[in-house]
């Protein structure tokens, strides 16, 4: 029942959407733009030939492989900045600078550097979602309590039970957060990553159904199942926030 | 009685901006082996900080800290601070917790760890998140991680303030079999005089800052003490008086 409650409204103003949106494209007589029915047909017929399902896999596996690259990466860098000062303050500035520049920036170079295989968009993307783990990793570190610090020095672990007992434990809530803002951002880019990709892609079937021919329902179906797999992707992320060995940050 | 910790005129100041703040002025003090101090003192004196640089985690300005005649360069498993905010784990269970500070030497950790749950009156929580536990099984959980590795020394540093009262008596209680059993030596920060005539051998008090010791009573008394002995009674008085309280 408290399930219902909370469904009901956001569904309701969906349905609301999709009747506007209908009747808006009636009354105008729009040609080019799209009815619901008209998405959903265009959809359809994607699936049956079997080509949706190459697109959403190609965009996976892009997200996926670039995202794996970022946590490799940012992981254990924001571990190594969280506790050594002099590589917080030499590399922290560096980050800060390349953070804010939109990964669309890079797409030039990405071509330079990759070509337009498989790896441009990868790197796009990889781009995208290493700077917030770092920063995220980093700042987790530095507000590990001291007295859990002082606990361990003082029972004189080694530096591998510190890191296993303590520090990544301590750490893993943040580390969960930052993961869940950095797979958002990699799918984000997804669309501008996939503008340079070969024939495959959820961004490039946007792309591709505007040039060859304004298929603009499939526009419009493309930007609905992104939105939908990202709040997928955002779901299985906060599964992680329910493991017993987080949950001494969550519930209180 | 043999030696264990000689402090010999310790001396810390802080500055903030310009200006320097002595917080600690110049204190000899030398405890025993097996003996329990408490250290009592007007709050916001220094004690804390006392402690730190009596456990190893901070450097004293002036004079030096030997422990068993060595000077003391930093903290290290023989003597385990218990500190005022608990720093019990809250990421690994009791038993997870007790078996933290027990290095390979140990084959069977679980059953020493158990051991100790059992000591403090924990059996059956091992498996327990802290999150699951109250204030006093946290404590009781904390002094027994620290008496898992066996230290030669426990510096408690207002353990039970965060404790109502009757849950402070019983883990004080406790902690004195336990001692009767497992001879430490014990440096106890403390607000409560109660708790101090209670537990120590010895109660020095603190002047205000910069601390500097005041003076030094003894408690001949032996245990088990009942609070209620007028002479723990008039003692205790004196030591209030000493701190400037006229009851």
């Amino acid at each position: 029942m408290i399930k219902l409650k909370k469904i009901l409204p956001p569904l309701a103003l969906i349905t609301t959407l999709i009747a506007v949106w209908w009747i808006v494209v009636v009354k105008t007589g729009s040609v080019i733009f799209p009815t619901p029915l008209q998405v959903v047909t265009g959809a359809l017929e994607l699936i049956e030939d079997g080509t949706l399902w190459e697109h959403i896999s190609s965009s996976l596996m892009r997200v996926g492989a670039g995202f794996l690259l970022a946590v490799l990466t940012a992981i254990p860098l924001g571990l190594w900045m969280g506790r050594v000062d002099g590589a917080y303050a030499t590399l922290n500035p560096v980050f800060q600078i390349m953070r804010p520049i939109s990964p669309i920036a890079w797409i030039p170079l990405a071509i330079l550097w990759f070509g337009v295989g498989n790896a441009s968009p990868i790197f796009l993307i990889f781009i995208a979602a290493v700077f917030p783990l770092i920063v995220q990793t980093a700042a987790g570190v530095h507000t590990i309590e001291p007295r859990y610090l002082n606990a361990a020095e003082n029972f004189g672990v080694s530096r591998y039970k510190l890191y296993r007992q303590v520090v990544i434990p301590a750490v893993l809530p943040d580390l969960i957060v930052g993961m869940r803002i950095s797979l958002g951002v990699a799918w984000l880019v997804v669309v501008a990553a996939e503008m340079i990709a070969l024939r495959s892609g959820l961004g490039y079937m946007i792309m591709d159904s505007r040039n060859a021919g304004n298929r603009y329902d499939l526009v419009i179906a493309g930007m609905i199942i992104i939105g939908v797999i990202g709040l997928l992707l955002d779901g299985l992320m906060r599964l992680m926030e329910g493991h017993k060995s987080v949950r001494w940050r969550y519930d209180r | 009685m043999t030696d264990k910790i000689v402090i010999k005129n310790i001396k810390k100041s802080f500055s903030s901006g310009s200006e320097s703040k002595a917080v600690i002025d110049g204190i000899n003090l030398t405890i025993g082996d097996g003996e329990f101090v408490a250290i009592v003192g007007p709050s916001g004196c220094g004690k804390s900080t006392l402690m730190k640089m009596i456990a190893g985690f901070l450097q004293p300005d002036e004079g030096s800290i030997a422990v068993d005649g060595v000077e003391r360069k930093g903290p290290n498993a023989n003597g385990i601070l218990i500190s005022q905010h608990g720093s019990v784990f809250p990421w690994l269970t009791v038993q997870q917790n007790l078996m933290f500070g027990l290095n390979d030497e140990h084959i069977d950790k679980a059953a020493v760890a158990d051991h100790y749950a059992d000591l403090v009156g924990l059996k059956g929580f091992e498996q327990h998140y802290p999150r699951e536990l109250s204030g006093g099984m946290l404590k009781r959980a904390e002094i027994a991680r620290a008496l898992a590795v066996k230290p030669e020394i426990l510096y408690m540093d207002e353990p039970f303030s965060a404790l109502d009262a009757l849950m402070s008596l019983r883990i004080r209680t406790e902690l004195l079999r336990i001692l009767e059993e497992e001879r430490h030596t014990v440096i106890l920060i403390t607000h409560d005089v109660e708790e101090a005539v209670h537990l120590a051998n010895r109660v020095v008090v603190l002047s205000n800052r910069p601390a500097t010791i005041q003076t030094i009573f003894d408690v001949p008394f032996a245990h088990p003490r009942k609070l209620s002995d007028p002479a723990l009674q008039q003692l205790r008085d004196d030591i209030l008086r000493e701190l400037g309280i006229d009851c």
